[in-house]
């Protein structure tokens, strides 16, 4: 039943899968990771940037990631003003932060599912691009090519805001919000304004992730909530915020989700990602890559 | 504090002897149904806020308790033909296991960790019990009612009485420790953990107790609803719905007071009632998401936060 093509097939698919998985996680990186907002919501703003795709997609047939680039700018924007939000709500009143930071984010990720079944219904929805629906032949493999895309740009964007992070003035600034915020006030920069443009970025990325959402599979309204899982996963597996190790714990964690599958089925498909999840909460807290001890 | 539970009492009485009348009174079926399901939120508001409430801990995982509860019944009337009574003990004491093991596992991470895998161990029950053919697995199961003992006519009018009875126990219970030592302790370590565990207050025992008690209760609120629906599935018993309206109705009665879930659950219940009956439920759930946002936000102590103030006003302005 079992044989060394098979795994070999599930190995090469969940490393492509992987990488996708890097890609929808490194916003909750950053905003998770960095800046320890407790960003539930993350995956629901990814599937709200899937529909933007798909709208764009639909309706004046633009390519699905010209669409998520289009959208960037406008998520970019979004998260901006949800920090301030979130920022005059919660962490500069200071007391309970954390029980209602976390109710606040997981109604607003119920409040974006409701409006987006309002908005389209609860089918499952598509792009149409020519690289969706074809495959590409690698001796007995069938490696499907919106993978291969989801791949390249995840690959892409992971190395990008690698370079964001560690070359550029504000990537390092934001960096160093992470490690101390103090010290940086007391260097006279305002941590609260780097915080603000980290969590743009953070969000605006989504905009591609959300592109590449709707490029792997079909997307539905409630699709946000398996998402928790693999992000989360993926973020605490890497060890808060560092981008490198978010694309091996995500390549991870795409490889046993695929063995997985071939082995016992689909159906227990959703629960793998928690249960790794769950296995490095009890085990390694810190992660593979941990910045904190 | 002895008078106020003489008052607690004859309170809880009145509220049993009225909800007995009531199934004796009233002939027409749907005030049962509707009321029925605003008992089961005040349960699950009351048992959500013992751990998020008091602890501070942000349990996601209310679905998964009540999932349980609702299998647990399922599984033992499948399988033995259990009368309504044994199983909901049983899943009061499934609840408990769970709860413990939830706290062993779970209660040395704080804030978000938690609250992350509480959701997690919901998504992993839910899947299992999905591949468990016995209890029906995707497709779900259908439940035929047994007939129904006196004094009551219907099925559902027993239901309700039931969960009348276990708001009376929930909040009994949810009184007891807020006014007790254990309380106390919760408050403590909810305020700051490691100075509370500094001063000898036993942390991690007081969160473990407060899963157990909190898990128990929940998954017997689960248990009588494979028999209100006389169906079950793992989709919808398991869904996310409970676990954000057991956490919206705590956080917007206010969870500084045993009184604050319960206030919010018949609030929020009666809406959401009224909601289902005119407009779909969709909206239903957008009511309840932009409310809790709403409260977190502009009242974070909630209902009871808002009259403790207007009350604070009214006696500075007397003297």
């Amino acid at each position: 039943m079992f044989s060394f093509e098979l795994l070999l097939d599930a190995v090469v698919i969940g490393v492509l899968l992987g990488c996708f998985y890097a890609a929808v996680s490194l916003g909750l990186s950053i905003s998770f990771g960095l800046l320890d907002v407790p960003h539930v919501a993350h995956p629901a703003f990814l599937v709200l940037a899937s529909y933007g795709v798909y709208l764009l997609n639909e309706h004046y047939g633009i390519d699905p990631l010209v669409a998520g680039l289009m959208i960037t700018p406008l998520f970019f924007l979004f998260g901006l003003a949800a920090y301030r939000l979130y920022y005059e709500t919660f962490e500069r009143r200071g007391t309970d932060a954390g029980v209602r930071g976390i109710a606040f984010f997981f109604g607003v990720a119920f409040i974006i599912e409701v409006l987006i079944i309002l908005q389209f219904g609860v089918d499952q929805r598509s792009v149409t691009a020519a690289y969706v629906g074809k495959a590409w032949r690698l001796g007995d493999m069938r490696i499907p090519f919106r993978l291969v895309v989801a791949f390249v740009v995840a690959a892409a964007l992971t190395i990008l805001l690698t370079l964001y992070l560690s070359k550029t003035f504000m990537g390092r600034a934001i960096r160093a919000v992470a490690q101390d915020q103090e010290a940086l006030r007391l260097m006279g920069a305002n941590p609260i304004r780097i915080k603000q443009w980290a969590f743009g970025i953070a969000t605006a990325v989504l905009g591609i992730a959300g592109a590449l959402l709707i490029i792997v599979a079909p997307v539905e309204p409630t699709l946000d909530r398996t998402y928790i899982g693999r992000t989360f996963c993926v973020v605490v597996m890497a060890g808060l915020g560092s981008m490198s190790g978010t694309l091996v714990a995500a390549i991870i964690l795409g490889v046993a989700e695929t063995i997985v599958l071939t082995l016992f089925g689909a159906s227990w498909a959703p629960a793998i990602s928690f249960a790794m999840l769950l296995g490095v909460l009890a085990v390694r807290p810190q992660g593979l890559f941990g910045r904190r001890s | 504090m002895k008078r106020n539970d003489i008052y607690f009492s004859i309170g809880a009485a009145l509220f049993l002897a009225g909800a007995l009348l009531m199934t004796q009174v009233i002939g027409n079926q749907y005030p049962f149904f509707a009321c029925y399901v605003i008992l089961q939120f005040i349960v699950l508001a009351v048992a959500w806020s013992i751990l998020g409430g008091y602890a501070g801990y942000v349990n996601f995982g209310t679905s998964a308790f009540f999932g349980m509860g609702v299998y647990t019944a399922v599984f033992l009337f499948k399988a033995f033909g259990a009368p309504l009574a044994v199983q909901i003990a049983a899943a009061a004491a499934v609840g408990a296991l769970m709860g413990f093991a939830l706290g062993f596992l779970t209660l040395r991470m704080q804030g978000i960790y938690f609250s992350i895998a509480t959701i997690a161990l919901t998504i992993i029950i839910e899947t299992t019990i999905t591949n468990w053919r016995f209890v029906g697995g995707a497709s779900g199961i259908q439940m035929q009612r047994p007939p129904v003992t006196a004094p009551f006519d219907s099925y559902v009018q027993m239901l309700f009485f039931v969960q009348a009875l276990l708001v009376v126990l929930a909040v009994g219970i949810a009184r007891y420790i807020q006014n007790s030592w254990i309380g106390r302790g919760l408050q403590a370590l909810k305020d700051d953990e490691l100075a509370a565990e500094c001063t000898g207050v036993p942390t991690l025992r007081l969160k473990l107790l407060a899963c157990v008690v909190s898990g128990a209760l929940m998954c017997a609120a689960g248990a009588p609803a494979a028999m209100y629906l006389q169906y079950a599935d793992p989709a919808s018993a398991f869904n996310l719905n409970y676990s954000v309206s057991a956490l919206a109705m705590s956080l917007i009665g206010g969870t500084a007071h045993w009184a604050g879930p319960i206030i919010g659950a018949i609030l929020l219940g009666s809406t959401q009632q009224l909601l289902t009956v005119t407009i779909s439920s969709e909206v239903n759930v957008l009511v309840l998401g932009v409310m809790l946002v709403l409260f977190v936000v502009a009242a974070p102590e909630g209902i009871i936060g808002l009259i403790r103030r207007v009350r604070g006003n009214r006696s500075e302005g007397k003297t």
